[in-house]
């Protein structure tokens, strides 16, 4: 076996595992942030980042939008289906049992994903090219255009989240109402309205993720929200539900481990190591990679 | 400057407050002593919006609070440190600081208040990088006064400031507590260790299984023998 070669080919899986990678890490922080804000899972989220694909599929092809304004135009409405849903369909919830609300959250997904049946219909649609595909060859790995967008859209949208949590009002408001929501309150935290733009923040991260398979991989459909959304999930759950860098790093070892399986025994088991990692983390350290000690909400 | 009046407070279907009434005037320090599960809690609760009576009405310079959310009972100037503190212990001193004053936008003030704090608490001054959750109990309760303090209210509701600390530490609080009133803020004080809150207040309230038992002036309640007996040790 010739070393170089191979050395050379993980190399490669590892740089297409990030590009997809980033795109769990972006659907992964919705589930997270809102997760760390009101503990629950917000099976809908997925479908957010369908929808976003689909504003970015009509902006392009009916408005003939480029890129960027389509990208930014799918993070709008997405951020505003967001906190619609929210809305209506969790905050009077508040109170309500957690069962209760998690099955509204697959109520909401499933409307969501069949609604998009019955109005866009389930055909596949063909995402048009907003970019010539150009492949750079740096010393024998390949890597595309549509990758380094991926990368750097990603990585920006992850530097302004970031940015936004740690430093802003918003942000502190945000630490706060996920540590202890009655100690917020005091604070003259408008409660509500924190949650509200935390939907529409995980939300606009998914549509930008949505727009950006549409991009790399040219088709999009009604129900490719429920696979990536299962994997964002469980790449959440991986660094540990609630912790935002967290949600980056599962994602990208997510992306990783599906390409290094992909690329070296088949692809037929890439899902099946999505799954794997959950059971493994669930096992050895339900707390995620980034976890402390699990600290139940009182 | 408040007044609660003949509130009926659920949790569910436990019933915590039974008619309670009480009144604040300006510029007092007033206290609430009582047994663990008398509802003294539940009152501040119900008085900061984090409860809603069932009957009942609260209201702070003759405005009706009690159909108010709690972030527009900060603003009108009511500030509490909550039970056990509750600081955000993930984050640093200074955050909490600043998210004391969440409701202010003035940012030169601000600052200047985080100083004045600062000045009150010079153990928090050393530690503004650390994380709350890492300062010893006193350093907390004193972070969860400040950070109270930054909302500037004109009344601060403690809730059982002296719960596990040292004597020596306990007595600090309680100086602090009677300059922050007479630098002009009012005082509603819930308290389990009666000597020390009797010592400093100006009125008293005793609450027992929900329903206010004892009123009247702070000595008069640490002579009697009905409080003596029950809270005093004799
Ligand atoms: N979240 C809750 N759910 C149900 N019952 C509660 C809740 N909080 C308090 N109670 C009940 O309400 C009553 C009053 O409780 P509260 O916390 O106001 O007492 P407290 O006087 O503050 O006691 P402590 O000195 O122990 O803090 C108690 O019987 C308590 O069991
Ligand atoms: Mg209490």
């Amino acid at each position: 076996m010739d070393y170089s070669a191979l050395f050379l080919q993980v190399v490669q899986q590892i740089i297409n595992g990030i590009s997809v990678g980033s795109i769990y890490a972006l659907i992964a922080l919705g589930y997270t942030m809102v997760y760390g804000i009101i503990r629950l899972i917000n099976f809908a989220h997925g479908d957010i980042y369908m929808l976003g694909a689909y504003v970015g599929f009509y902006c392009t092809t009916v408005f003939q939008f480029s890129f960027l304004p389509a990208l930014l135009m799918a993070m709008i409405v997405a951020a505003i289906a967001g906190m619609i849903i929210e809305r209506v369909a969790y905050r009077p919830l508040r109170y309500a049992p957690r069962m209760a609300v998690l099955i509204t959250a697959i109520g909401v997904s499933l409307l969501l994903e069949y609604g998009g049946i019955l109005v866009v219909s389930p055909q596949t649609r063909t995402f048009p090219a907003v970019f010539p595909t150009t492949l750079y060859n740096i010393g024998g790995v390949i890597i595309s255009s549509q990758q380094v967008l991926i990368l750097a859209v990603s990585i920006i949208l992850m530097v302004i989240l970031t940015y936004t949590v740690q430093r802003t009002k918003i942000g502190k408001a945000m630490r706060a109402v996920s540590f202890d929501t009655d100690a917020a309150r005091l604070m003259g935290i408008n409660v509500d309205m924190v949650i509200s733009i935390t939907f529409a923040i995980g939300s606009g991260l998914a549509a930008a993720a949505g727009v950006l398979v549409g991009v790399y991989y040219n088709s999009i459909d009604p129900l490719m929200g429920i696979m990536p959304g299962l994997k964002a999930f469980i790449a959440a759950v991986l660094g540990g539900i609630g912790i935002i860098p967290g949600a980056m790093l599962g994602g990208i070892i997510m992306g990783v481990v599906e390409a290094l399986v992909s690329g070296f025994i088949s692809s037929t088991y890439r899902d099946a190591a999505a799954f794997a990692i959950l059971i493994i983390i669930l096992l050895l350290k339900p707390a995620g990679l980034l976890g402390k000690n699990v600290r139940e909400k009182v | 400057m408040l007044k609660v009046d003949n509130i009926n407070v659920f949790y569910g279907a436990i019933h915590a407050l039974h008619g309670v009434s009480l009144t604040v005037n300006e510029g007092e320090i007033v206290t609430l002593i009582g047994a663990n599960g008398a509802g003294k809690s539940t009152t501040l609760r119900t008085i900061s919006g984090l409860l809603r009576p069932k009957t009942g009405s609260v209201a702070f310079e003759g405005k009706t609070i009690s159909d108010m959310k709690a972030q527009g009972i900060v603003k009108l100037g009511i500030s509490q440190v909550p039970e056990g503190r509750r600081v955000f212990a993930n984050m640093s001193v200074m955050e909490n600081l600043e998210l004391g004053a969440f409701i202010r936008s003035d940012s030169a003030e601000i600052a200047a208040d985080i100083k004045m704090v600062f000045e009150r608490f010079p153990r928090l001054a050393e530690r503004k990088g650390q994380q709350a959750g890492t300062l010893s109990g006193g350093e907390q309760q004193m972070l969860a006064m400040g950070r109270a303090l930054m909302s500037r209210p004109r009344l601060l509701l403690l809730d059982e400031p002296s719960m596990g600390l040292a004597p020596l530490l306990v007595k600090e609080i309680f100086s602090i507590i009677q300059e922050i009133n007479a630098s002009g803020t009012t005082v509603l004080l819930v308290e389990q260790n009666a000597n020390m809150a009797l010592a400093i207040a100006h009125r008293a309230y005793v609450v027992e299984t929900g329903r206010i038992t004892l009123e009247g002036s702070a000595q008069e309640l640490a002579a009697s023998d009905a409080v003596r007996k029950a809270y005093l040790g004799g």
